[in-house]
């Protein structure tokens, strides 16, 4: 982590007190059900570092990345679903061997698009190509027809919901409003007792870190300084010859793939998926939790997911009547005071009062960190 | 009941002596071996949960925010009018109930959320709360992990029957068989069209239905026709219905769709009071009915296990306690009644066991009964389910039902109905 040529030193310091923060000081400090929250705050952390990527980096604001949280989380749902609904679990219904919800929609055989999650190694493709592929067949008919900025978000608001009403219309083959619910074990290993939470926290934790490094490399890149280029003068990229379209699809992909290793870490760690968390609120929840921690800052991301569900759980818990509006001037307050959110905060106030020598003039102007 | 009309006509206010006979209750009727010192806390909590020696913490888990909020509130209010009895009389094993109140957001994964925070922080005794079948398929298997246990007060689908679970609604076949014979016997009805909101419940509801319809009353079905939550356009299945003429519409339409359908339904000079066709739902409970507007669905018939309007002493009191509590303009709807037994039910339960222990809590909840219920008399079955009566309303134009049938036995719950699978 602390190659020079990759990391700026007072990144690897970041990433050390985040990771500090992370592995040891919540594990210690937090009793098991806190630290099962935490986790599940950091699977919307995924999620917050993708759109660093599209929207600080990449000037594509997606109101829809519920869509691809929630298609790798299903994706888990559906294997681990699969697993639990074997013909002795299940000899209750009328068609033994397929999950409950399909029993009750009069569904007697499985469908075929359901077999390959029979197989984690498929699952686990699934959950990154999926997502991707979804989020290709988007970026492509948008972005090569220059649709951007604005009128982009609206589109991808637009997908939440349909994605969300295909969810709940088709119950026979998704859950419906209940969702996929019940899931007991993955390849045999019991998911529920506070010791299996612990383990995936960690696995959630260290996969949180692989996202982070890749989204880092992203932005150090040449590719990271095109998007750049592009989201402050798009035009003048075009005219020097670049595919502004093509770069554009990647990033929202990878962006994309990274809310759905979310997803999928969400469904591990909480037990089942709904269509709930792929709606429009929620995707726009996740453009919360990017803004509060800073667009620009990829580990202000996963400050702001930690700080904002950490307060969305502190208000409701201590002021059930009253929370919302806790929340609510929560976010007013951050716009209003810090537009470039926590990490803003620090660059403003903390950075300059360090000590560290500041490390040699960036080779290029870089956004705040 | 029927002894308690014989009150004479006196100057005092029935309020005033059902305060005193309340109060009278207390001090009289509390056995002596309901006072705490005469139960060790270590010997009535051996589980760790949080039970004091003089109070015992119970969790209220519904959605006080977001789109389910005006359907839960009603229960939470039930709930809390049951605990602030069962605490003027005296609480639990001698121990005040407090309560710990969250917030479920009518969001399924903070519902999950919540349960284990009361479950696992907070240690509660018992939780009372959920709504709709998500919310409960969310939590279940919280409770099931760490042995709690919840009183769920919404008439659902079935096909459940969680040992850490009490259902105080009804299951499907409680509510749909025997209004289904009902209009059959006494209005005649031969042909049926089904509608409903596109869910589980509204469609496991229809397939029992269905199923009663044609095999038992050897009815026909003309139409079973399903839209998603929240829609508002029925003026093409309307159409249907006029086109088919079935004898009844079968409606199990739910939350703001049903303003949407009622008032299109009126609007398409369909009159229910005329009843042809007749209309009846299982959805529709006063609480709606102040949505939809008297007027708009005057004439329909729904099938319940409560109605505000019942008539028997139990309720007058139930009713009168839930207005001067949450104010004269409040109605009370089926799952509202429902609420209000959960309290009562785990309260029964902990002092026939005489330990707040889950374990022996559910070994004691069958065979419970509760005399004082609003609905009547109640018991619970070894299926974790009420023994409860079916009835059948009138709508009228006040917003009110006027039951029109009652079974006469308690209609016994069956959450996995052979031949209806």
């Amino acid at each position: 982590m602390t190659r020079t040529s990759f990391l700026k030193r007072d990144e690897a310091v970041g990433l050390a007190i985040l990771a500090l923060i992370i592995f040891v000081v919540f594990p210690v400090m937090l009793d098991d059900f806190r630290l099962n929250l935490f986790g599940k705050y950091l699977t919307y952390a995924f999620v917050a570092i993708g759109l660093v990527l599209c929207w600080g980096a990449g000037g594509i604001l997606s109101l829809g990345q519920g869509v691809f949280f929630g298609l790798g989380g299903y994706c888990m749902a559906m294997f681990l679903k699969l697993e639990a609904s074997t013909p002795e679990a299940t000899a209750i219904q009328s068609t033994p061997g397929i999950p409950d919800f399909m029993d009750w929609n009069q569904i007697t055989a499985l469908p075929v698009w359901w077999q390959p999650f029979d197989s984690f190694a498929l699952t686990l493709a699934a959950i990154l190509v999926v997502p991707a592929a979804f989020a290709f067949v988007i970026g492509f008919a948008m972005f090569r027809r220059r649709v951007s900025g604005v009128y982009f978000a609206i589109i991808t608001q637009a997908i939440a919901a349909i994605v969300t009403i295909l969810i709940i219309g088709q119950q026979g083959y998704t859950g419906g409003v209940n969702g996929i619910t019940d899931l007991r074990t993955l390849m045999g290993w019991d998911i529920r007792p506070d010791g299996a939470k612990t383990a995936l926290y960690f696995v959630n934790g260290v996969l949180l870190f692989v996202c982070l490094l890749v989204a880092m490399a992203i932005r150090k890149s040449k590719f990271g300084r095109v998007l750049v280029a592009m989201r402050d003068a798009e035009d003048r990229v075009r005219f020097s010859g670049y595919d502004v379209a093509s770069f554009k699809i990647f990033i929202f992909c990878v962006g994309a793939m990274m809310a759905s290793v979310g997803g999928a870490m969400f469904t591990l760690q909480v037990g089942f998926m709904s269509p709930t968390i792929v709606g429009i609120v929620p995707s726009i929840e996740m453009v919360i939790f990017c803004a509060v921690g800073g667009r620009h800052s990829l580990m202000g991301a996963v400050y702001g997911a930690l700080l904002v569900n950490w307060a969305k759980t502190t208000f409701s818990e201590s002021f059930p009547d009253l929370w919302l509006f806790g929340l609510g001037a929560l976010f007013i307050a951050v716009v209003m005071a810090f537009p470039n959110g926590l990490a803003g905060l620090y660059d403003d106030y903390v950075k300059p009062r360090l000590p560290m020598r500041r490390t040699a003039p960036a080779t290029q102007p870089q956004p705040a960190e | 009941m029927a002894d308690k009309k014989t009150f004479p006509i006196n100057p005092l206010s029935r309020r005033a002596i059902l305060a005193g006979g309340a109060a009278l209750g207390a001090t009289l009727f509390l056995p002596k071996g309901l006072r705490a010192q005469d139960f060790p806390t270590d010997q009535v909590n051996t589980t760790g949960l949080a039970v004091t020696d003089d109070t015992v913490q119970v969790g209220i888990l519904h959605s006080i925010s977001g789109t389910m909020s005006i359907s839960e509130t009603g229960s939470v209010q039930a709930e809390k009018l049951a605990i602030e009895q069962i605490n003027a009389q005296g609480g639990v094993l001698g121990r005040k109930i407090e309560t710990i109140q969250e917030d479920g957001a009518s969001d399924w994964p903070t519902f999950a959320e919540k349960a284990r925070k009361l479950l696992v922080n907070d240690k509660v005794a018992s939780v009372m709360g959920c709504w709709t079948s998500a919310s409960r398929k969310a939590v279940l298997p919280v409770f099931e992990q760490y042995n709690g246990m919840l009183y769920y007060p919404t008439f659902y689908e079935g096909l459940e029957e969680s040992p850490n679970v009490i259902y105080t609604g009804q299951e499907a076949t409680q509510q749909i068989i025997a209004g289904l014979d009902w209009v059959a016997r006494e209005k005649g009805a031969k042909s049926f069209y089904l509608l409903g909101s596109d869910y589980i419940w509204p469609r496991t509801s229809n397939k029992i239905a269905r199923k009663h319809i044609e095999d038992k009353l050897g009815g026909k079905v003309l139409g079973e026709e399903y839209y998603p939550l929240g829609h508002t356009q029925f003026n093409s299945v309307i159409n249907k219905i006029r086109l088919k003429k079935p004898d009844v519409i079968y409606a199990i339409v739910v939350g703001g769709s049903n303003v949407a359908f009622y008032k299109q339904l009126k609007a398409a000079g369909i009159d229910m009071t005329e009843e042809a066709p007749l209309l009846l739902t299982i959805s529709v409970t006063e609480d709606e009915i102040r949505g939809i507007g008297g007027e708009n669905i005057e004439g329909a018939y729904a099938c319940m296990k409560y109605f505000q309007s019942l008539e028997n002493e139990n309720n007058r009191e139930f009713v009168a306690a839930f207005k001067e509590m949450w104010g004269d303009d409040m109605v009370i709807g089926d799952v509202t009644q429902a609420a209000y037994l959960g309290p009562w039910l785990w309260k029964a339960a902990v002092e026939k066991a005489g330990s707040f222990d889950v374990d022996k809590v559910r070994e004691a909840s069958p065979g419970i009964e509760l005399a004082s219920a609003p609905e009547g008399y109640v018991k619970i079955h070894e299926n974790h389910h009420l023994w409860s009566k079916t009835r059948v309303g009138h709508a009228k134009a006040d917003g009110q039902y006027e039951v029109v049938f009652e079974t006469g036995d308690l209609v016994e719950p069956d959450p996995f109905p052979e031949g209806y699978q």
